[in-house]
């Protein structure tokens, strides 16, 4: 038993780096459907925002990586308004229409980050502190996930407090469960749901930026983080944050152990698991919303 | 002799909220069975649990005798338990006629047929008119649902579902929203069907209740307070009391309830 | 009236060999393949309510079925169109109870899921000759005992006709009493159930009789183009039916067909002069189709009214 994990530790820790890389992503997904009953397909596209930022700024040096994660953040936000203004006058026809049109956008986003970037897959250069492998208990590691794993988990707590445990997460709860009985104690929701559009855009760009290293961008990069991304949402359960970091968690570890241990079954394993998962508990691994 | 319906014990809770709590009563078969009491009291829930489109948390479901506890709704209805809804929940993109049709081709073991066009079924539609004739709706059979007024959308409540040949026909709020002549033309509708078929109605229109009804059960917050005869129930000091809280009970009978 | 217009397309559809050149009728037997995909996801957004972006994945399992068939088995059309039905049909009955159990944009994610996995196992698999492709498919007989077709012009007619035989089964289907279902779980999904139907089931078998319908449409596909490339199959294939879909209507078979006309032409011609745009292009026209056309092309004000 103990060999096993020996000789699959590296996969793992790689597993909880990748599936902490889909909760950035994942949990603003699931918040903006959560809460704005918008289904975001240009999601992808904010990832790429920020990869493609880190791309472009990180040089290697440290203030490298701070100026891209900046830029990258607020071009994401930006992404994010515009997104939302955009599926703003369809807020009543309803998802289809949404899909396409955020579909839409993230086709013509893609053909223009073809235009400037070329369409190869970019190396990112990281700090040269970072950019080695120590070693770790016997196992060889890049140092750079495990910084991310650092930092995404830190950002994940965050999250997780500043959504389960204040009380503007309380609020926003709230709005995602019954938005018109918190409309009618005063609260102007479409503040509320547009923070949110523009939190889960800036995280999806900071996933890009930090992720950068790990899933590097290129064309049809933003098609496999949206892919992923909507299958931690589904997994964990639209409009959960919890439910998003399990989700992705388990994700993460389906595409990386599951994917170094079974290679031919790859391609069935997320679906494996998302059926597995659905099969259980039809709505999503923790649902916050009763929705039909 | 076999009670029509039959509850034992039946609650629904929602985590500390109990919706319902051991309610038990019975209902005879052929009687018009109204269910009243303050709003907050679960008649709503009540008959949810009955058609099945929420399982109970605890007690047991009885149709003519048998458990239907563990059915699922759609099961439930070819047991013969078919409710209409408070707020009236149709196929609005459909014709009138459609909706009607809907329920009476399932109803006669069609709805898996793929190649013969519904055109065809000529003794289907010539039964849908006929409900629909019945509801006085026959000239408005091709407008869709959705553009028929609210007096016209209750009628087909009413009309799709009788096409599902009820044996338990549960009606909720029947008379939301309808105005007095379209009140009297409802409980004629509801005088002239035959008595196989046990009636059981949600009411807060009490004049409409004590005209139709021979059996009133009344809830309140969510248990059983009394069945019995109209006049048994206005009689009671219990049902009294519960109303008082809500105030004046000699205007409770009167007029809706508050 | 309509029926007049039905038999001078039908004509229209039946002279165009003699019309136009072998580029041009190729792309047109491109257009019927694509439209009858189109079709097969109207089924389920439009007529059905359960918006989708897998059909692509059973399309694909149509055409592979087809490839393998073709070299393996026989080069005998129909029967290709049978297996391939067949092989999409029974993978639609595995995968639909797991999106079933989900509805709007949930069957939506687990629909794009399943054609993005997929697509990937399309890539890896070596029955499917991964990404290389699958070539060497032989040009196909369209009944036992006659000639392989070489032709462009004939392998439209070919094509022509299992697109008229699909198209005319799925007209049937929505007349039905079955059909009549469909638009009741559209329209009303607890109602339904509280009129007596297992819905979940409903849906299961539209799920697979809109897969076996992909299935066929691929194997078409592979007929025409004698060549299965894992991108066939892909996440834009699926967008670009529900683009067709959404362009014609929602719930219009005709309007579908004419919409993957509108896809399949815009992808070609304009894209082919705007070299590299074709990305760009589609977007935009997303965007438009999505404000300008809210119920597509068969909603638009016509001088005759248009229905499914």
């Amino acid at each position: 038993m103990l060999d096993w994990f020996d000789a699959n530790l590296v996969t793992m820790v790689d597993g909880v780096a990748y599936g902490l890389l889909l909760f950035t992503l994942a949990v603003g997904l699931s918040l903006i459907f959560g809460m704005m009953d918008v289904l975001n397909l240009a999601h992808g596209t904010l990832y790429l925002i920020g990869a493609y930022a880190a791309y472009a700024l990180s040089d290697g040096s440290w203030t490298g990586l701070l100026i891209a994660l900046l830029v990258g953040v607020l071009a994401g936000v930006a992404g994010g308004g515009v997104l939302a203004a955009l599926t703003q006058p369809l807020a009543q026809r309803g998802h289809l229409d949404q899909a396409l049109l955020t579909l839409g956008i993230a086709f013509i986003a893609s053909d223009i980050f073809s235009k400037i970037f070329g369409s190869e897959v970019l190396p990112i250069s990281v700090p040269s502190q970072v950019a080695g492998s120590i070693t770790v208990f016997g196992q060889v590691y890049p140092v750079y996930r495990l910084l991310f794993i650092a930092i995404a988990g830190g950002l994940a707590v965050m999250v997780y407090l500043l959504f389960e445990r204040s009380s503007l997460g309380a609020l926003v709860r709230a709005t995602v469960a019954d938005r018109d009985m918190v409309r009618a104690s005063g609260v102007d929701t479409r503040i509320v749901m547009f923070g949110v559009f523009a939190f889960g855009a800036a995280l999806a760009a900071l996933g890009g930026v930090l992720g950068a290293p790990i899933l590097a961008p290129g064309p049809s990069v933003d098609e496999t983080v949206l892919v992923l991304s909507l299958v931690v949402v589904v997994v964990g359960g639209l409009g959960s944050v919890t439910g998003a970091l399990l989700g992705a968690l388990l994700i993460g570890q389906v595409q990386t152990l599951g994917v170094a241990l079974m290679p031919v079954y790859a391609p069935f394993l997320i679906f494996g698991a998302m059926l597995l998962v659905l099969a259980w508990r039809p709505q999503g691994l923790m649902s916050l919303v009763a929705r039909a | 002799m076999t009670p029509a319906l039959e509850l034992e014990g039946v609650s629904q809770h929602f985590g500390s909220l109990r919706a319902l709590d051991g309610v038990s009563f019975s209902v005879a078969p052929g009687s018009r069975h109204a269910v009243i009491g303050p709003n907050g009291a679960g008649k709503s829930t009540l008959f949810a649990l009955i058609a099945g489109a929420r399982a109970a948390t605890a007690g047991r479901v009885l149709v003519d005798g048998h458990d239907v506890t563990e059915l699922p709704e759609h099961r439930r209805v070819q047991a013969g338990v078919v409710r209409t809804f408070q707020h009236s929940s149709l196929f609005l993109k459909c014709t009138a006629l459609e909706n009607v049709v809907l329920a009476a081709q399932r109803k006669a073991g069609l709805s898996w047929s793929m190649f013969r066009p519904l055109s065809r079924r000529t003794d289907l539609i010539e039964a849908a008119h006929e409900l629909l004739e019945r509801v006085d709706l026959l000239d408005r059979r091709a407008e869709d649902a959705g553009s028929l007024s609210h007096g016209e959308r209750r009628q087909l409540e009413m009309a799709v579902a009788l096409a599902c040949r009820p044996r338990l026909l549960l009606l909720d709020e029947p008379a939301a929203g309808l105005s007095p002549r379209e009140t009297g033309r409802l409980g004629q509708v509801v005088r002239e069907l035959p008595h196989d078929v046990t009636v059981m109605l949600v009411e807060h229109d009490l004049d409409l209740v004590f005209d139709l009804a021979d059996t009133v059960t009344v809830l309140h917050l969510g248990q059983h307070l009394v069945t019995g005869t109209p006049s048994e129930v206005r009689a009671s000091d219990e049902v009294q009391t519960a109303y008082l809280g809500a105030g004046d009970s000699s205007d409770l009978f009167l007029e809706g309830a508050p | 009236m309509r029926r007049l217009g039905g038999v001078g397309l039908l004509l229209l559809l039946l002279a165009l060999p003699w019309m136009i050149n072998p580029y041009a009728i190729s792309t047109v037997t491109r257009i019927l393949v694509i439209g009858l995909l189109a079709i097969s996801v109207n089924l389920l957004t439009g007529v059905t309510g359960l918006p989708t972006l897998g059909q692509s994945a059973y399309f694909g399992i149509g055409a592979y079925t087809g490839a393998i068939v073709s070299t393996t088995l026989t080069a005998v059309g129909p029967a290709q169109m049978l297996l391939a039905a067949l092989a999409a049909g029974v993978a639609a009955a595995v995968t639909g109870p797991v999106a079933m159990r989900a509805r709007g944009v949930s069957f939506l994610m687990i629909t794009l899921a399943i054609g993005e996995i997929a697509y990937v196992a399309a890539r890896r698999l070596d029955i499917t000759h991964g990404t290389d492709g699958y070539a060497g498919i032989p040009p196909v007989v369209p009944l036992p005992g006659l000639p392989a077709l070489r032709l462009d012009g004939l392998v439209y007619y070919y094509v022509l006709g299992g697109f008229l035989l699909v198209f005319g089964l799925v007209m049937l289907l929505l007349r039905s009493p079955f059909g009549l279902a469909l638009r009741g779980l559209r329209d009303n999904e607890s109602r339904l159930r509280a009129v007596g139907y297992p819905t979940s089931t409903f849906g299961v078998a539209i799920y697979c009789i809109a897969g076996a319908i992909a299935g066929v449409a691929g194997s078409l596909w592979t007929s025409t183009q004698q060549f299965v490339a894992p991108g066939d199959m892909g996440f834009s294939v699926a967008a670009l039916a529900l683009l067709a879909v959404v362009i014609g209507g929602l719930g219009s078979m005709w309007g579908s067909v004419v919409g993957a006309g509108l896809v399949v032409l815009t992808q070609d011609y304009i894209g082919g002069y705007l070299a590299g745009y074709g990305m760009l292009l589609l977007g935009v026209l997303f965007v438009l189709v999505v404000y300008l056309l809210p119920r597509g092309i068969a909603g638009l004000p016509l001088p005759r009214r248009v229905s499914a």
